[in-house]
């Protein structure tokens, strides 16, 4: 546990070392509230609540993310850092973890800096903030879950322009595995459980249930088990390319 | 201690590194040496454990790195090729960073970092990124993380590649100062490096180990070894002189300065018999050396001989 905290604290700060991340949070805060706004009528709707702020989270995540993630492991392999770190008394799980929770904790800090936001709907109004609180949730387990991919394509490449686009694709399709647009290919061409079972993966049907202001466990579980599984992909391919 | 089995590793259809065997005990300073993609830093690698072999093994102080990986990476230190960092931290910042991975906090990593930056004269620039220090300084920033939790075993991969003479020369004594307890490998392609630090030099060339022998038995098989030279004005007098002495099997005559060199035949020593040729001749020299072996010469000769262009199979 000890060296995922040490890989954790030092990402981190990296994070902040350089303007990138200032960059990165102002940008996500500008587009968040010009898409809440324009976009989504915050104020013409005449209700007090969230609800067009977090419409637009998985699509700011669909790029803003894998922005973060592409640097965790290409940068190393193409600095050669990664030698260094993978030759120390530490596991993949643990170098993989400390990474991703690092990532993680980046995008929580640009999600909390939202919090003007949230002042100004209880300013104007009285919103549930219990759904307003289970939004947030939502949002930050989705941006986990872009994450965890973004980490296991990030390892496969050196080039990070490779890993962000191909983490845009396969996020585009988790993303819409729920609407018609990939149903309605993957029916075309496999059997109605297929469809069902991957109806069942897309990030949107899980981040708007919980968005209704319910964490139910199965929407959790979905998206603690995405991260797992993508992370753990992660640690197989950098074990694979060790045998390269 | 170190220890490769067959050791081999094999990108698609070229060899890098070919079977390589060997043991470094406590004590030794192991030099390996060879042309660049001689399979050097392939061999480096998976004793560190950063690359898998294909075939073959190693082990670190007893480990397995492929079976037990963290115990045999706790007793390693390690500088990998080109002394990597994270260029945006600054060097304290770093070396913490190594400290904390390596579990020495408090008191004890203070007192291993103070160590380690001592020994490497990083006081000045402890505050600075390390993206903004000379190539000399980052790599030395590089073995003071590879020294600083005291390993018993220590993996250089070109330590004294891009620094100046003097810096050099602080790094080889280095080196020195720590070898006595503890089992190094140093890669490079210097051969005075060889002369300077090592106890054992390994060649290597084409992913295969040509030659596992001490700095000086490696000179020893040099054409020029027990070699005698000499210059005089009078050369074609010396040459006669030296043609008569039985174990001379050749005489070579620089064509710039007129130095000339006897060879002895395989094994002999000839330095007596030429002075004394020499002088019962009447030949004035100036000068009169027995030469040590060349080392360059021999490594030269030994990698091109071999298949030194790489393995392709
Ligand atoms: N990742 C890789 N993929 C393919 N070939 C490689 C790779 N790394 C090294 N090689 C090749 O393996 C050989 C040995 O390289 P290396 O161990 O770096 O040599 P040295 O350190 O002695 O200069 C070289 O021919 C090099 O081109
Ligand atoms: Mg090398």
């Amino acid at each position: 546990m000890k060296p995922t905290l040490t890989i954790f604290k030092r990402e981190l700060r990296s994070y902040f070392a350089t303007p990138v991340a200032y960059v990165f949070i102002v940008i996500f805060l500008l587009l968040a509230g010009a898409f809440s706004f324009y976009l989504g009528g915050f104020y013409e709707r005449g209700q007090a609540d969230l609800q067009p702020f977090f419409t637009f989270h998985p699509w700011l995540y669909l790029f803003l993310v894998p922005a973060v993630s592409m640097r965790l492991w290409a940068e190393e392999r193409k600095s050669g850092t990664i030698e260094l770190l993978l030759t120390l008394p530490v596991t993949l799980w643990q170098a993989v973890l400390g990474k991703f929770f690092a990532a993680w904790a980046f995008i929580a800090i640009a999600l909390v800096l939202t919090f003007p936001i949230w002042l100004t709907v209880n300013y104007l109004g009285s919103p549930d903030n219990g759904v307003i609180f289970a939004s947030y949730v939502g949002s930050l387990l989705m941006a986990g879950a872009f994450l965890a991919v973004g980490s296991c394509l990030s390892a496969a490449t050196r080039n990070q322009v490779i890993a962000f686009i191909l983490t845009v694709a396969i996020c585009f399709v988790l993303l819409l595995a729920g609407y018609p647009l990939v149903l309605g290919a993957i029916g075309a061409i496999a059997p109605q459980g297929v469809v069902d079972a991957v109806a069942g993966l897309s990030f949107l049907t899980h981040f708007e249930a919980i968005g209704k202001g319910v964490i139910d466990l199965r929407d959790l579980v979905y998206f603690v088990l995405t991260i797992v599984v993508w992370l753990y992909a992660s640690t197989v391919v950098i074990d694979m390319k060790k045998a390269a | 201690m170190i220890e490769t089995r067959e050791l081999s590793k094999r990108y698609g259809n070229l060899t890098a590194v070919d079977a390589i065997s060997f043991k470094v005990e406590p004590g030794q300073v192991l030099g390996f040496l060879g042309p660049n993609g001689a399979g050097k830093s392939t061999t480096m690698k998976m004793i560190a454990g950063f690359l898998a072999p294909t075939s073959g093994s190693a082990s670190v102080a007893g480990f397995d790195v492929e079976t037990r990986p963290l115990e045999a990476r706790r007793a390693l230190g390690y500088l990998p090729e080109g002394a990597p960092s994270y260029g945006e931290m600054a060097v304290r910042e770093f070396l913490d960073f190594i400290a904390s991975m390596r579990g020495l906090d408090g008191d004890a990593g203070e007192r291993r970092i103070d160590d380690a930056v001592g020994r490497l004269q990083l006081e000045a620039v402890l505050e600075q990124p390390i993206d903004t220090l000379s190539k000399g300084f980052k790599r030395r920033v590089g073995l003071a993380g590879a020294i600083l939790h005291d390993p018993k075993v220590l993996i250089l991969d070109e330590p004294t590649d891009g620094l100046d003479p003097n810096q050099k020369q602080e790094v080889r004594s280095l080196i020195n100062s720590m070898a006595r307890d503890k089992t190094i490998v140093i890669s490079t392609h210097l051969l005075e490096e060889v002369h300077a630090v090592c106890t054992r030099a390994i060649i290597i060339a084409g992913g295969r180990m040509l030659a596992d022998a001490t700095p000086s038995e490696l000179e020893a098989r040099s054409r020029y070894f027990q070699a005698v030279s000499l210059s005089t004005a009078n050369v074609e007098q010396a040459k006669a002189a030296l043609s008569r002495v039985a174990d001379v099997a050749a005489i070579e005559i620089d064509p710039q300065d007129q130095r000339i060199t006897a060879f002895p035949k395989p094994g002999r020593q000839i330095f007596v018999a030429v002075s004394d040729a020499l002088k019962a001749q009447n030949v004035t020299v100036r000068e009169l050396a027995l030469e040590p072996g060349r080392l360059d010469e021999v490594f030269r000769s030994i990698t091109q001989g071999a298949g030194g262009k790489g393995a392709r199979t």
